[in-house]
């Protein structure tokens, strides 16, 4: 039991928190610019680099250093959206989405050029895990990671049905038309949800660079999870998207629990499949997600 | 006779392209006649380079399935079928929602199937990879004068694919398909089944993505799950379709022929380069393609030879 809750069930909460901030970005921008972001794991790789950088430069805790990242994945999605996105939105939305797969590839030629080919620790050394009652073992770094998730969910609710920003964001989702017809200003929002997006990636990007290892294919392999928790989000519900990284992030890590006899449920090396199967499985039945989400 | 070096890098430069073009038109179909985005050439490609192999391939040494030994062209055959059985499940899923959600879930197939090939040791050998793959008419020629004849076999089935696009293009079913792209709503009125010629397409191009994965796979005569970098082959492809023209097969050519020009001649001056910038100078490739995407999407929509629609004939009366 306690094997379950310290090695299974913890680590999944991380995982789960991973998705959840990538998803989070992923379903705001399909909700609002009608488009699936396929440049969005590349987006964490560039913050968990961004805060990399600043960890070479100025000796404090990685966590402490996020806002560099997130700097970078802001600036860098607000360029590749006005150079990039934004000349081809009158057209039918599947172009921005071949753009945002060409995109992908320049952020990742980019980490790759920049920062290297190679594996890269935040901090050296084996990070020893705090004991809590004899029994669980939890790792600092999941600790902060549950917290963080915490937070960001409680500001994001805040934010989404108390300003007005946050108020016109969701207006632009549900109803596009009707939110431009009533005055709102659509550039605006479309600019901050890159902000958010971006803030919640590279936070992401970093924490997942601290469970591992930061490498330019980082991000690019979150990238399937973190669509199948947007959908099972449905698509445009914030708040949806962060319980649907969750679940994915749960599903993918007590797969490989030995629920049934001795061995694994699912052999670790398919986890990801698991997160593609409850795609496939929604796309089938339920489409719009849990959440009702929008669907397109 | 001996061909000359030069000679000799040209030859393998048009098979390598022959591969790309097949690839191109298979793409063609799906995107630029049916209007439906696949992320996941990559998996297609490789799927069908491991049926191939299986089927194909002289000994397995008993350590993974295969070793039927069977000829060539009903290696191809499985490709395909295999290929396309994938496709049809994908296209399935997917249809009858917006294109982006087939963006997603091929990029997912693509994803497992990869997983597949690298964790299923008794299918595939694992990262060992399938050796002693044959190539058509193996055995008639040797030496530097066999890539010559498969050079042929390949252009051959280019123009072979070419036909069977053009004669799609012009038939009422090629219509069709170009009606649901431009207007489904329109198409679904007249009585169309939109879903139905959607999952077509998906499935002929995905069968072709097999072949020409079985194709590379005869070629390279091994193959291992490196063979098959998922990345590289799918957005290569994508922008080869770009560049050249989608919607008009000969386009797929052109641009396949023209993106793998480019990629092979800036390899061959990159690796001239010294050890660390030789590495680094490849990202900058990477780079540039993504730039060169994003430059085609905004100002040349069209290709280097762009979409037209066939002449309509009327009888007269």
């Amino acid at each position: 039991m306690i094997e379950f809750v310290n090695f299974y069930l913890i680590p999944a909460f991380t995982l789960g928190a991973i998705y959840a901030l990538g998803a989070v970005g992923i379903s705001m921008i399909f909700g609002i610019l009608r488009f699936a972001h396929f440049a969005h794991g590349d987006v964490m790789t560039l913050g968990a680099y961004g805060t990399l950088t600043a960890v070479w430069l100025i000796p404090l805790p990685p966590l402490l250093l996020l806002p560099f990242g997130i700097a970078l994945a802001i600036v860098a999605t607000l360029a590749v959206d006005r150079m990039f996105y934004r000349p081809l939105r009158k057209l039918a939305t599947i172009y921005t989405v071949i753009s945002s797969f060409g995109v992908a590839l320049i952020f990742r030629s980019l980490a790759q050029l920049f920062w290297g080919a190679q594996n890269e620790v935040y901090v050296p050394g084996v990070q020893r895990p705090l004991v809590f009652f004899d029994t669980i073992r939890v790792s600092a770094l999941h600790i902060e990671a549950i917290l963080i998730i915490i937070v960001i969910a409680l500001t994001l609710h805040v934010f989404l049905t108390r300003s007005r920003l946050g108020r016109s964001m969701r207006a632009v989702s549900d109803e596009p038309e009707l939110a431009a017809v009533s005055g709102l200003d659509t550039d605006r929002v479309i600019r901050w949800t890159w902000i958010i997006g971006a803030s919640l990636a590279a936070i992401a990007g970093t924490l997942a660079g601290l469970d591992t290892d930061v490498h330019p294919n980082l991000g690019w392999n979150l990238l399937l999870p973190m669509f199948a928790a947007s959908i099972l989000g449905g698509i445009g519900k914030p708040m949806g998207a962060l319980a649907g990284g969750m679940v994915i992030g749960l599903a993918e890590e007590l797969s490989a629990y030995p629920w049934l006899g001795d061995g694994p449920l699912i052999s670790p090396s398919y986890k990801t499949a698991v997160a593609f199967f409850i795609m496939v499985a929604l796309l089938i039945f339920k489409p719009q997600g849990l959440f009702k989400g929008r669907l397109l | 006779m001996e061909l000359s070096g030069l000679a000799f890098y040209f030859v393998g430069f048009l098979i390598a392209g022959g591969i790309y073009a097949i690839l191109c038109l298979a793409l063609n179909i799906q995107w630029g006649m049916g209007g439906l985005f696949n992320a996941g050439i990559a998996g297609f490609f490789a799927v069908g380079a491991y049926a191939s192999a299986i089927v194909t391939a002289a000994s397995s040494n008993g350590k993974h399935l295969g070793g039927f030994a069977l000829p060539v062209p009903l290696g191809l055959l499985a490709a395909a079928l295999v290929a396309g059985i994938t496709g049809w499940a994908v296209a399935k899923v997917c249809v009858r929602l917006k294109s982006d959600y087939l963006a997603m879930a091929s990029i997912g197939i693509a994803e497992i199937l990869r997983l597949v090939i690298v964790n299923e040791q008794w299918l595939t050998n694992g990262s060992l990879g399938i050796a002693n793959i044959p190539r058509p008419f193996e055995g008639l020629v040797r030496g530097r004068e066999a890539d010559l004849l498969f050079m042929a076999v390949i252009w051959l089935i280019v123009i072979a694919v070419y036909v069977l696009c053009a004669r799609l293009n012009n038939s009422p079913w090629g219509r069709t398909l170009r009606a649901i792209r431009d207007n489904e709503d329109s198409a679904r009125a007249v009585g169309k089944d939109v879903e139905w010629f959607r999952l077509q397409t998906f499935v002929i191009g995905a069968a072709l993505m097999g072949i020409a994965g079985a194709l590379s796979a005869s070629y390279f005569k091994f193959l291992s799950p490196a063979a098959t970098e998922p990345l590289l082959v799918t957005f290569l492809v994508w922008v080869m379709l770009m560049a050249g023209g989608s919607g008009n097969p000969k386009g797929a050519i052109a641009g396949a022929l023209l993106i793998w020009g480019i990629w092979s001649a800036t390899e061959i001056f990159t690796n001239r380069l010294p050890g660390e910038w030789a590495t680094r100078s490849s990202y900058v490739r990477m780079l540039l393609v993504g730039l060169l995407l994003q430059f085609v999407l905004q100002r040349y929509r069209q290709g280097l030879i762009p979409e037209k629609s066939p002449k309509l004939e009327f009888e007269r009366k």
